[in-house]
């Protein structure tokens, strides 16, 4: 070793002097002992949750590529921040081949489990939840994956979040299946991401059940997801949102919401006794937000939406919002309902050819038995035939190895 | 080569452990700061070759406390920077040391490039107030020390660049004050802070576990680095409060620590409590040291799109009018970020005028509120014209 002298003295001396042996330590609890084991993961160390509600009172944070953390099961091995003093989320995770199952987290201040940025992320049979339900004190996110690539959450458990319970944000290639989602205020959310499958998942008993957005002043915008095999039911909760968020907006009873984001198609669910809508498509300039504050080349227009082959029924019975509880009244008489999609008809200016939207970048509804309402304030009244026509269906995504593939 | 040699050839301490300890001068002059930086020091010096998890802060050989003093080593020099992090009002006493021979190197706008080997201290500590602790004023170490007489220490955070890069570990204070251990784990310091008006408020103290180090020091979430903060150019351009007639950052250069062509005069920030210079300064300044290592165009909250960066031009990246994105309870009820001439409908203002740690910014490090910090961005908002209308 090629050490200076006077670090090589400085070696010398601390040996001298240091008090190597330690006195035998009592068992730690296992609180202590988690917090370590993470600050020491490597790659492919597996961090085993035994069964027990376990306190913690500060964020968890993991750092080190290639861990799995595994419980016992989502409701034997608890995570619980309950009285927690310090840190915005119960576990956040900054690392790559990251995988976590079979693990609850309960009651954080902020987000249950976030993981900013990180490849090959798999979130299994993981619940996430706010156990006094729905509270505007609860934290925002439960799984919340932001700026990931090659994505799965599949068998997860997501209730009582003030925000949205699956939140998946600005990343590419995500596979969403055979979770739960309920008292939300959001069930699931995919928000500027590329190449997103959501199928086999129950959102029940939110404000909005599954929502597909694309956001303005984001690096990165978004497009292609698919919905289907869902089942969208009952998302009737009154909205508990912190006011100032984008899904304070959401009005109770939305099934289905698609905002400002391209490539979506929307097929073989249930959607069924969501009050406002079953699927509601819109434009964020039809949001009120401010147009100074979106970056001028954000493309807020909902392109080349695709719905057909779901099963919807008893929506838009008690509309959630003023607006389209006037549109109901004036549209449909008393005991009746507003159609099963509702779409603002915002369509980019720039694109139009010959007043005509390009048949690639249209809105289409091909869904038996289903009617097709527009609630631009400009000229409302059903347009199921005008948007009677078919797209290009979009690929299926292919999870990457070593997740898929 | 050719860099002025900062460090005198240690001398050896007597045996009995007593130092031989010169005493400082209290006015500075470039030409001897070579000398006044050769004095008294922990035995050994600096353990730049450190390779393992030093349990003590004493073993890095940089600080040492006795005789009711804090001391640094020989070739350890004190800094600060125009505007600090706020830090729960704690007073912190900054050192880098490097290497014999070596030499960091500049760059106008990312913390300099700093030699394997280089250890960088920063030690927290407030005045004692009855039973609990008080808000400032800095102390000085013109002396060559700080005297802690009146003073409690609380941690002593470490950056060690090694060949694979800086890695970050916090210290804790024993009671009796001679040493800090090391909290991978991090811990609590719970107390009570009495501002200067009198008003007491529990103070929970949170000193960071090593992980969440890098929730601020890794500033690219994407390579996750660690990287100092403070050590920039734009940070540390100011009068040097150790030898005041000279720039911080020529005093490195003339003392060998800093290396490498500025082409051009190097970035300043504004010294954010100084009221002769322009509001706009001075809250981009206390935004850039308080913010920007995470809202940056690579940092861990450029998912929100906000950048706070000093060169970032007013506009939405700055939060003007703009929308959340993912804020949760951190909106406070508020529209957006910024609305021009409305502080109180601006979730930017709403976020340091919180301490509930799920809405409040920064997300680490703070339990109480900055008044004084939320005083000056309020102002700066009420200033601005315009609407979101």
């Amino acid at each position: 070793m090629n050490k200076s002298p006077i670090a090589a003295l400085a070696v010398l001396a601390l040996a001298g002097c240091g008090k190597k042996a330690e006195a035998p330590k009592a068992e730690k609890p296992f609180e202590e002992s988690l917090i370590e084991q993470m600050l020491d993961a490597k790659p492919g160390d597996i961090i085993e949750i035994p069964e027990g509600v376990f306190q913690f009172d500060r964020s968890l944070s993991l750092t080190a590529d290639g861990v799995t953390i595994r419980g016992k099961g989502m409701d034997k091995s608890i995570l619980s921040f309950k009285g927690q003093k310090q840190g915005a989320e119960g576990l956040l995770v900054t690392a790559d081949d990251f995988t976590i199952e079979d693990v609850a987290i309960e009651d954080t201040r902020g987000d249950a489990l976030k993981v900013n940025e990180g490849k090959n992320i798999v979130i299994r049979r993981v619940r996430t939840e706010w156990t006094g339900g729905p509270k505007t004190e609860n934290g925002a996110y439960g799984i919340y994956p932001v700026q990931t690539t090659n994505v799965l959450i599949e068998g997860s458990v997501a209730i009582g979040a003030s925000d949205a319970g699956i939140y998946v944000g600005q990343s590419k290639n995500v596979v969403v299946r055979n979770n739960t989602a309920e008292r939300n205020v959001a069930g699931i959310e995919i928000e500027n991401t590329f190449d997103a499958d959501v199928y086999d998942n129950v959102a029940t008993n939110n404000t909005g059940g599954i929502l597909v957005f694309n956001m303005p002043n984001l690096a990165q915008p978004g497009a292609r997801t698919r919905l289907f095999r869902n089942r969208v039911s009952s998302n009737n909760l009154p909205n508990f949102a912190v006011e100032g968020t984008t899904v304070r907006n959401v009005p109770a009873g939305s099934g289905v919401i698609v905002q400002s984001k391209d490539q979506v198609e929307i097929f073989d669910n249930d959607i069924v006794d969501n009050n406002t809508g079953s699927i509601l498509i819109s434009s964020i300039f039809s949001s009120g937000l401010s147009m100074e504050g979106m970056a001028p080349d954000f493309d807020g227009y909902p392109e080349a939406i695709f719905v057909y082959g779901n099963r919807m029924s008893g929506g838009g019975t008690n509309p959630g919002n003023e607006q389209l509880a006037a549109l109901k009244a004036a549209l449909f008489s008393d005991g009746g309902a507003l159609p099963d999609v509702l779409w603002d008809g915002v369509v980019d200016p720039a694109k139009q050819i010959d007043g005509a939207t390009p048949a690639h970048l249209r809105v289409c509804v091909q869904n038996e038995g289903a009617e097709v309402l527009s609630i631009n304030p400009q000229g409302p009244g059903l347009i199921t035939a005008d948007v009677n026509c078919a797209l290009e269906k979009l690929p299926a995504v292919t999870l990457a190895p070593p997740l898929g593939g | 080569m050719a860099v002025p040699r900062r460090r005198l050839p240690h001398a050896p301490a007597p045996p009995g452990g007593e130092r031989a300890c010169r005493p400082r001068r209290a006015s500075w002059t470039l030409g001897v700061v070579a000398l006044l930086l050769s004095a008294c020091a922990p035995a050994g010096g600096p353990a730049f070759d450190t390779d393992g998890l030093p349990e003590k802060l004493s073993e890095w050989g940089v600080l040492s406390a006795h005789d009711g003093v804090l001391e640094f080593s020989d070739g350890a020099m004190p800094y600060d920077l125009a505007t600090p992090l706020f830090s729960d009002y704690a007073l912190k006493l900054r050192t880098v040391s490097l290497p014999p021979g070596t030499s960091a190197t500049y760059h106008p706008d990312e913390a300099f490039d700093f030699p394997v080997g280089t250890i960088v201290t920063k030690t927290f500590y407030y005045p004692v107030s009855s039973d609990g602790v008080a808000i400032g004023p800095e102390r000085s170490v013109e002396t060559g020390v700080l005297p802690l007489d009146g003073l409690r220490l609380i941690e002593t955070r470490i950056l060690h660049r090694r060949a694979e890069g800086w890695i970050a570990l916090p210290y804790v204070w024993n009671p009796e004050q001679t040493d800090a251990v090391l909290k991978r784990a991090g811990d609590f310091v719970e107390t009570t802070l009495y501002r200067p008006d009198g008003r007491a408020e529990p103070l929970n103290y949170f000193i960071p576990n090593a992980n969440q180090c890098a929730g601020c020091h890794a500033t690219d979430n994407t390579t996750r680095a660690i990287q100092p903060i403070g050590l920039k150019a734009r940070h540390l351009n100011k009068p040097s409060s150790f030898a005041p007639t000279a720039n911080q950052l020529d005093l490195w250069r003339l003392s060998g620590l800093l290396a490498g062509n500025p082409g051009g005069p190097a970035p300043r920030n504004a010294v954010w409590t100084d009221e002769s210079e322009g509001l706009d300064a001075r809250a981009r300044a206390y935004l850039d040291v308080n913010c920007s290592h995470c809202h940056s165009d690579v940092g861990p909250a450029d998912t929100s799109g906000l950048d706070l960066r000093p060169e970032t031009p007013m506009g939405p990246k700055v939060g003007l009018c703009k929308g959340t994105i993912a804020a949760g309870a951190g909106s406070g009820g508020r529209p957006y970020d910024i609305v021009p001439a409305k502080p109180d409908e601006s979730i930017l203002l709403f976020r340091l005028q919180t301490a509930d740690p799920a809405a409040m910014m920064p997300e680490l490090g703070r339990s109480v509120v900055h008044e004084e910090g939320v005083a000056l961005i309020q102002r700066w908002i009420e200033g601005m014209a315009g609407s979101c209308d």
